[in-house]
């Protein structure tokens, strides 16, 4: 487990751990409540979970100011949580209804909170990547003080896309930092039938960015290590940088379910990925009573969010010819 | 005195004056800030804005779109060039998928005004991959904007009204377009969706020419006008949003409509402008229709190939003629020097 030299005080460090664990907790229990309800049928949207991967997207939104932006993959309600998304207003986009992110008309796949800094997801596998360079050219153009964060899947980086957006993020040195969330499988396919060389940071290093992969799925580490390049932007410093973090999804590709029994994948592989549980591990460094109380409050916030969700009107008939052109 | 200057200084012209008057324009694209300057439609922009305002890309069609949809994200007004209309195939997807839903998909939370030039050739064996009319393609997908301009005073208008847009608007040129001469005033003016222009009178036939076709079709207008059939010519300028009721209007009268695209006729912009008049004159009025378009074959290379490839100003002409003259005779105008094409030269 890294430790934080970097932050000297017992006090702050108690409240990054309660915070971080809050940030886990709070997108774990989001999630089982969504795969609980999904049998009803009243969420009307494939989901895709990111339950066993929160650590990358808390690891990384810690060490992010409010004034920085991200760009997420169809896989994105941890980040969309993390980054300080609207709880509410994500469950409502779940089930449809016009008090949602996208008024009821995006679905799983594309949360978005611009007042958080949580720009639209997309489902379509790599597309926000250059989106998010394009971003970061934008501030950096406008001499801003904030950076823009890329995540995308070891699946995004079998796309095209991908090598073209590193090239020009790279070529302008722009405020970007690349997360790859190396799940180990894009679909029901092992990055083994995909890629011959399985180090992804080989490929973004070849234009000359900084990278590093973070074993584990440790969400200290992964805050450390993001968090000091996010530093060294913010003190002048030029990006990008990238980072591939190893993680493990735990449920089906897309929706509630487990999916060990269809072959592609064993869970043996998924054990020692449970045992290393973030929600668990950061758990054990908060206090009893803390924690306690972060999991009343969380579980009492996620309860009133389904509900609202529940009872929030669908958008009218007129909704569906809005916002097709501004 | 009305100033005359060429298409393509009216495109340099609006791309400029929007530069001056607003820090967010961005021009960029293979190319933009090479001694060629993209026909002169770039030259001095990069002297005068900076090389953070007007860059050269990597051959990066796709990253390059998702880049400018970022940029548009933000709150910039990115002009992405494309010096053939057939790159524009790389970047499909974020077109399509990001640029033209962004705003529906996200609720309205966000818009995204970026401008994609592109060019289509024509002539000197510029062939299958260097000549495609695909606006259509767009023309299919709520959410972009889509242009033609035919005039150099259309050109710096549309330009314009692009670049203030606050949608994706994909811009398309004709490379023989760029040759064009005509007046243009000088202080910046907006020509935004909504209205197509009536380019010649006629109470015949309504002939509708899109992009370089509205050429061709002004010049067939003076062929059939030796026969004393009278064509009105049009221009829709803007294909999406389309104007239709100025066609329709002319068609109510005309009785008669041919739609010269310059592109296939396939599910391609002639055939929706046809149903979409029929949809409104259909139990009104007897209505006859045709479409012209390129052959529905791949562009070839070779001179007398491509010119049976291409409609022109004598086989509208003799279309239209046919359309009109209930009789069904056939008739072909003799070539008439003064209304000949304009030749493109090479090298391109």
């Amino acid at each position: 487990m890294a430790e934080f030299s970097f932050f000297p005080s017992t006090e702050r460090k108690t409240a990054m751990y309660e915070r971080i664990y809050r940030s886990l907790y709070r997108i774990r229990r989001v999630e089982e409540r969504i795969a609980e309800v999904y049998p009803t049928d009243t969420i009307k949207s494939p989901v895709h979970l990111s339950i066993g991967q929160e650590a990358v997207s808390v690891g990384v939104c810690e060490a992010l100011r409010p004034q920085d932006v991200v760009f997420g993959t169809y896989r994105s309600h941890a980040l969309f949580l993390a980054k300080g998304g609207d709880l509410k207003a994500m469950i409502a986009e779940l089930y449809g209804k016009v008090t949602g992110v996208a008024r009821g008309k995006g679905g799983s796949m594309h949360m978005i909170d611009l007042k958080a800094g949580v720009m639209g997801t997309s489902a379509v596998v790599g597309t926000t990547v250059p989106n998010a360079v394009g971003y970061a050219y934008a501030v950096k153009y406008r001499r801003e003080n904030r950076l823009v964060v890329s995540f995308l899947g070891d699946g995004g980086v079998d796309e095209g896309v991908f090598a073209e957006s590193l090239n020009f993020a790279a070529l302008k040195k722009l405020p970007i930092i690349f997360i790859c969330e190396n799940n180990g499988y894009a679909i029901h396919t092992h990055q083994r039938l995909r890629h011959p060389a399985l180090n992804i940071c080989d490929r973004a290093a070849v234009y000359g960015i900084p990278t590093e992969r973070i074993e584990n799925n440790e969400t200290l580490r992964i805050h450390e290590r993001v968090k000091s390049a996010v530093d060294a932007i913010e003190n002048g410093g030029q990006g990008p940088y990238f980072f591939e973090c190893m993680t493990y999804r735990w449920k089906e590709h897309v929706g509630p379910n487990e999916d060990y029994q269809l072959g592609y994948r064993s869970r043996e592989e998924a054990e020692p990925w449970m045992r290393n549980d973030q929600v668990g591990v950061l758990g054990a460094l908060v206090e009893e009573s803390a924690r306690k109380s972060i999991e009343q409050a969380v579980d009492a916030e996620i309860a009133e969010a389904f509900a609202l969700a529940e009872s929030d009107p669908f958008p009218a008939a007129s909704e569906l010819m809005a916002d097709v052109y501004k | 005195m009305e100033r005359i200057i060429q298409y393509t200084e009216a495109l340099r012209e609006a791309a400029d004056q929007e530069m001056e008057r607003d820090a967010s324009v961005l021009v960029f694209g293979l190319d933009v800030d090479d001694p060629k300057a993209i026909q002169g439609t770039t030259r001095g922009l990069l002297e005068r804005y900076g090389a953070e305002r007007v860059f050269g890309t990597p051959l990066s069609e796709d990253a390059m779109t998702g880049a400018a949809i970022g940029m548009a994200l933000a709150g910039l007004r990115p002009v992405h060039v494309h010096i053939r209309m057939d790159f524009l195939m790389l970047a499909m997807n974020q077109l399509v998928n990001v640029a033209a839903k962004s705003r529906y998909m996200f609720g309205g939370a966000v818009h995204v005004p970026m401008v994609v030039r592109s060019m289509i050739g024509k002539s000197w064996g510029q062939g299958a991959q260097h000549s495609q009319g695909l606006y259509s393609f767009f023309m299919h997908v709520p959410g972009l904007k889509v242009v033609a301009p035919t005039t150099p005073y259309d050109a710096k208008g549309c330009l314009i009204a692009a670049i203030r847009d606050d949608n994706p608007v994909m811009f398309v040129e004709h490379r023989i377009l760029h040759f064009q001469k005509g007046p243009v005033p000088e202080a910046p003016y907006s020509v935004p969706p909504g209205k197509a222009r009536v380019t010649a009178k006629g109470d015949d036939i309504t002939l509708v020419g899109i992009s370089y076709m509205q050429v061709e079709c002004q010049r067939a207008h003076h062929y059939l006008a030796g026969e004393e059939i009278g064509a009105e010519v049009i221009d829709p300028i803007w294909l999406s949003p389309l104007d239709i009721d100025t066609i329709v209007d002319s068609v109510r009268r005309t009785g008669r409509l041919l739609v010269v695209d310059n592109g296939w006729s396939t599910c391609g912009a002639s055939a929706e402008i046809i149903a979409q008049v029929m949809e409104q004159l259909q139990g009104e009025r007897e209505v006859r229709v045709k479409r012209m378009g390129f052959a529905p074959v791949t562009c070839p290379t070779t001179p007398n190939l491509e010119d049976a490839y291409y409609p022109n100003a004598r086989t509208i002409a003799a279309a239209a003629y046919w359309m009109v003259r209930a009789s069904g005779a056939s008739w072909m105008p003799e070539e008439r020097k003064d209304l000949q094409s304009i030749e493109f030269k090479g090298p391109f």
